[in-house]
Formats: structure tokens, C-alpha cells, sequence
């Protein structure tokens, strides 16, 4: 394996890796049905018992 | 039905532990005696002392303790615990005037190097690591051990996991900073920074580490909330990539059982990576993660806010954790390390200023609607300040990493400014706020006993950090230009005892800055320990109320 083929698998494989966790994270971010969870959420440190 | 008596028994947990420190204490005791060096001599008799120690807490806790253990819920509320939360903060305050202090005597020693004594022990070689460790490591772990443990029980509506195991992990954090502390000054150390302690000195860390990831997994694990609030996952990232970098980083082998030296496996610019891939996510994740996760909580909390946008906090979280561990070659620009490899630590780096400033949006919107406690709340002024320095050290940062700039600022002083704002800027001030709201409420106090002290302790420690990082910006700058500088034949401008003179009055600034935060940090261990003594002064009456036509004014919704 030349350094060239190892350069070019390691750039692309890390560029569709990074893309990939990004746009799940988004996604997971922006769902529509996680809004009432996340808005809940975002209250958690204001709750006393 | 009447409650019967119940025989009191040791649990399985206090057998097994005081079983486990007694060999250990055996153990280090007969290394000890074959000790090879004399600080590996002193270290294993105090290893055998505090496994003693250990063993004594655990026989008169069992004796003043309940037959039953202590139960989960109160009249439908978790039972908290927070013993060894308090001592954390305790400790935490404590470390952080003996940390600042001897950072104080070090940039005293650079401006007149007579002030090291002529002593082994006092030199700058043994002090400086003293101090790093102190303030990253022993004030800024304990506030880190602390918090964590209390928020997760507070987010989890759960009772801490583990009955001893709690307390061997601040206990046992404790004495690792003891060990590494008193190796230093004795000159035991391997070499690497943020990494001196030597080996037997990892493993306990190790112990420890893994103790404190099972606690904080087990707490989780047993939570009445379904969802984990985006601080546990922080302070999880913190614990879990510490646990790697240390294990790693630290792969080494010692030269005898019986002595303190050991060499690493790794060599050459291979151990060089390996430092710095540690070395910078201490920063991004003991310094970072760790911190973010008291943003998340405490500051909705001083500010009565929900966060900001709990999306936000999700892809931050992620985007962070990601990045930095990319980010640590630059420390190594211009050296045997890859050209590409140095390429890669820049561009992470820069990056990086996406999930750094949109964490730092989240911690200050928090604040939107609450922008007017900022004017009567110096603890809240803390916290909010503390994310400035955030932003700004996140800024300075990226940009220093950039090749074309390292070429300038590397092995300057204008690193170590920048590495002050980062410290005394975000981590401190973070921990500060922090630990201003947890102490009222483990104690069970109303509020800190004078917030007119926490105005005193705000703004002298803050001029203090401004002479800081501008005296340091001067010098590092200056410092840079100055060993650039050619003449008009090609030779060097200056010789390298002409920049050192030249920064002579800078390192005075530096020195007085440091002062100043000291003396803040003192106020501020007198305030709380006036807020644990139940002590209340007239000066912590709402300020506000002494403002002309300020009262009956409705808080902004």
C-alpha cells in the first residue's frame, strides 16, 4: 500500500464517517416527535423535590 | 407491625474493602522495606498508612452507622447523598489557594530566580508541575468529582449508586494528589507534562477512575428520570476519555517494582503524539467537557432559565467530543512529526470554534430573560463571565494553532497567557459560580454568607486575570519578534539572555496578577466557610433592594 492509497482511503472514509455521525446527530437533534422531550428536558435543572 | 430490632452486620462491601486495603497496605508495606529510592520508600509507607486509615474509617463508620442501610426515597423523595460531595468541595476550595499560591511563587521566581532558594525542592523544575497539578488536577478534579456526583443524583432523582464506593473515589482521588504532589517535590517524576506522576502512582489513579466510571454508570443506570440530561453526558465523556488517556498515555515500564523510575513504551516523535493526544484533551476533556457539564446545570439553576435550546446542547455535545480528539498534534507543529499530521491537528482545531462558540451561545442565552440578575448577582456575573473568557480563550486558541501563527507564538510566553485565560477565565470562574451555589445548598444555608465578599472576590480576581493575560500577551509577543529578528548581516538581533531581560517587568505584572486572584480565592474560602458555619451577615441582604425605585419591579418574563 502506497502512502497516496493510504492518504486517499483515510480521507474519504473520515469525511463520509464525520458527515454521517453529523447529519444522525441533526437529525436526531430536529426530529419533530423529540421537541416535547427535548423542551422538558431543557427544564430538568429547575425541577425541586 | 411493630419494627423488630435488626441485627447489625457488616455488609459484604465494608468486609471486602477492609480486607482488600489490609493486603494492600501489607503489600506497600513490604515494598517498602526493599524500596530501591527513597521517595519510592516514603510513597509506599504512605500508601500503607492511608490503606490503614481506610481501614479505621470503615471500623468507625460501622460503629456509628445505622444497622439498616441507608434507605433510597424519604417520604416518596431521594434519600441524596452528599457526604462525600461536601468534602470534595472542601477540598476543591482548599487545593485551589495551595495551587494558586505556588503559582504565585513560581512567577515570582521567574522575575528574581534568587527566590528558589538554591533548593532542590523549591526549584522552578519541581514547583511548576507542583503547581499544574494543583490547580488542574486537585482543584479542578475535585470540583469536577463533586459536582459530578451531585448533579447526577439531582438529574437522575436518584441516590448516589454504592454505599463506600463513593468515598473511596474522593478519598482515593485525594490521596493520588498527595502522592503525585509530594513525588514532585522529592523529584519523582516521569517527564511528561500533565503526566509527571510516576507509574504506581497511575495505577492507583486507575483504581480510583474506574471506581468513579462505575459509581457515576450505576447512578445512571438506577435514575426515576427517563431521559439523561445532556451535564450527565458531558461529566460520562469527561470520565470515560480521561480513563483512555490516562491508561494510554501512561503505558510504561518501571525499571524495579521496587523504585520509582520507569520508562514509556512508546519513543521518539511516537511518544511525542501520544503525549499530546493526552495532553491536549486534558484540555478538551477535563478542562472542557468536565466544566460544560457545570454550565449545563448551574447556570439554568442560578438563573431559574431553562436552557437555552436543549437541541443545541445535543449537537454540541456530539460535535465537541468528535473534534478534539483530533486536535492534539498542534502542539507539535515544526517537529519530526508529519507534515500532514500537523496539517490535520490545525484543521480539527479550527473546527473546533463551531461547537466551542455554539456552547458558549447556549450557556449565555440561558440568561435571556434573566439578563438583569447579572447586575445583582455575582455569582451568576461568575458564571457569565466565565463564559466570555470561554469564548475567548475558544477563539485564541484555534488561532494559535494555525501554522503560520505557531511560528510566532510557540514556546512563548503569549501560550501561557493564553493557557491563564482558559484556567483562571472559564475553569476557574465556572468553579467558583459552581461552588458558590453547592455549598448553600449541601449546608442547607439560604444563601453564600456575604454576597457583598463574592462582589469583593469578582472583581479583584478579575483584575487580576486582565494583568495576567496582558502582561503575557506583551511578553510572548515581544519574545516571539525577538527571536526572529535578524540584522541587516543575517545573523540573530538578539541573544537569548536579552530576551529573557526583556521580559523581566512583565513577569512582575504577571506575578501581581496572580496576587490579586490569590487574594480573591482567600476571600472567597472565608465566605464559605462562614456559609458552613451558619454564620449570616447584613451585607447578604438582596443588594438590589438599596437601589432607588428598584422595589416591587417584576423580574422580566
Amino acid at each position: 500500500m502506497t502512502y497516496e492509497s493510504a492518504a486517499a482511503f483515510a480521507q474519504t472514509s473520515g469525511l463520509i464517517y464525520f458527515v454521517g455521525i453529523f447529519t444522525a446527530v441533526c437529525l436526531y437533534a430536529f426530529w419533530p416527535r423529540n421537541r416535547a422531550r427535548f423542551d422538558a428536558a431543557a427544564h430538568l435543572p429547575l425541577i425541586e423535590d | 407491625m411493630a419494627a423488630a430490632p435488626v441485627p447489625k452486620h457488616m455488609t459484604e462491601g465494608e468486609v471486602g474493602l477492609g480486607l482488600t486495603l489490609l493486603v494492600g497496605a501489607l503489600l506497600c508495606g513490604l515494598a517498602s522495606a526493599r524500596a530501591v529510592d527513597a521517595p519510592f520508600g516514603i510513597h509506599m509507607n504512605l500508601f500503607a498508612l492511608a490503606g490503614l486509615a481506610g481501614i479505621a474509617g470503615i471500623l468507625k463508620r460501622y460503629e456509628g452507622r445505622p444497622a439498616l442501610a441507608p434507605p433510597q426515597e424519604i417520604d416518596g423523595r431521594p434519600n441524596y447523598n452528599l457526604g462525600p460531595v461536601k468534602f470534595a468541595s472542601i477540598a476543591a476550595m482548599a487545593w485551589g489557594i495551595a495551587g494558586f499560591l505556588v503559582g504565585c511563587i513560581i512567577a515570582f521566581q521567574l522575575w528574581a530566580p534568587a527566590l528558589n532558594l538554591g533548593l532542590e525542592y523549591t526549584g522552578f523544575g519541581r514547583l511548576r508541575p507542583l503547581h499544574t497539578s494543583a490547580v488542574i488536577f486537585a482543584f479542578g478534579g475535585n470540583v469536577l468529582i463533586g459536582t459530578s456526583l451531585y448533579v447526577v443524583q439531582r438529574t437522575c432523582r436518584a441516590r448516589l449508586a454504592g454505599d463506600l464506593a463513593p468515598w473511596f473515589v474522593v478519598l482515593g482521588y485525594n490521596l493520588f494528589i498527595v502522592i503525585a504532589g509530594t513525588g514532585y517535590l522529592m523529584g519523582v517524576t516521569q517527564s511528561k507534562e500533565y503526566a509527571e506522576p510516576e507509574w504506581y502512582a497511575d495505577l492507583w489513579l486507575t483504581i480510583v477512575w474506574i471506581t468513579y466510571l462505575v459509581v457515576f454508570l450505576a447512578t445512571l443506570w438506577k435514575r426515576n428520570e427517563p431521559h439523561i440530561f445532556v451535564a450527565n453526558w458531558f461529566y460520562l465523556a469527561f470520565i470515560v476519555t480521561i480513563a483512555m488517556l490516562h491508561v494510554v498515555n501512561n503505558l510504561a515500564l518501571p525499571v524495579t517494582v521496587f523504585g520509582s523510575k520507569s520508562y514509556p513504551i512508546f519513543a521518539g516523535v511516537q511518544d511525542a503524539l501520544i503525549q499530546w493526544w493526552y495532553g491536549h484533551n486534558a484540555v478538551g476533556f477535563f478542562l472542557t467537557a468536565g466544566f460544560l457539564a457545570i454550565m449545563y446545570y448551574f447556570v439554568p439553576k442560578r438563573a431559574e432559565r431553562p436552557i437555552y435550546s436543549y437541541r443545541l446542547s445535543i449537537i454540541h455535545f456530539w460535535a465537541l467530543i468528535f473534534m478534539y480528539i483530533w486536535a492534539g498534534p498542534h502542539h507539535l507543529h515544526y517537529t519530526a512529526l508529519p507534515d500532514w499530521a500537523q496539517t490535520l491537528g490545525m484543521t480539527f482545531s479550527i473546527m473546533l470554534w463551531m461547537p466551542s462558540w455554539g456552547g458558549m451561545i447556549n450557556g449565555l442565552m440561558t440568561l435571556s430573560g434573566a439578563w438583569d440578575k447579572l447586575r445583582t448577582d455575582p455569582v451568576l456575573r461568575f458564571m457569565v463571565v466565565s463564559l466570555a473568557f470561554y469564548g475567548m480563550a475558544t477563539f485564541e486558541g484555534p488561532m494559535m494553532s494555525i501554522k503560520a501563527v505557531n511560528a510566532l507564538s510557540h514556546y512563548t510566553d503569549w501560550t501561557i497567557g493564553h493557557v491563564h485565560s482558559g484556567a483562571l477565565g472559564w475553569v476557574a470562574y465556572i468553579s467558583f459560580g459552581a461552588l458558590y451555589c453547592l455549598v448553600p445548598w449541601l449546608w442547607n444555608r439560604r444563601e453564600v454568607y456575604s454576597l457583598k465578599l463574592v462582589e469583593w472576590h469578582f472583581w479583584i480576581s478579575t483584575l487580576g486575570i486582565v494583568l495576567y493575560i496582558t502582561s503575557m500577551w506583551v511578553a510572548g509577543i515581544m519574545q516571539g519578534l525577538m527571536w526572529r529578528a535578524y540584522n541587516a548581516l543575517g545573523f540573530l538581533e538578539y541573544s537569548f539572555v536579552e530576551t529573557v531581560e526583556a521580559m523581566q517587568p512583565y513577569y512582575l505584572v504577571r506575578a501581581l496578577g496572580g496576587v490579586l486572584f490569590l487574594i480573591g480565592a482567600l476571600i472567597m474560602a472565608y465566605n464559605l466557610a462562614m456559609t458552613i458555619a451558619g454564620k449570616t451577615s447584613a451585607a447578604s441582604e438582596p443588594l438590589v433592594d438599596t437601589l432607588p425605585g428598584s422595589a416591587g419591579l417584576a423580574p422580566a418574563e
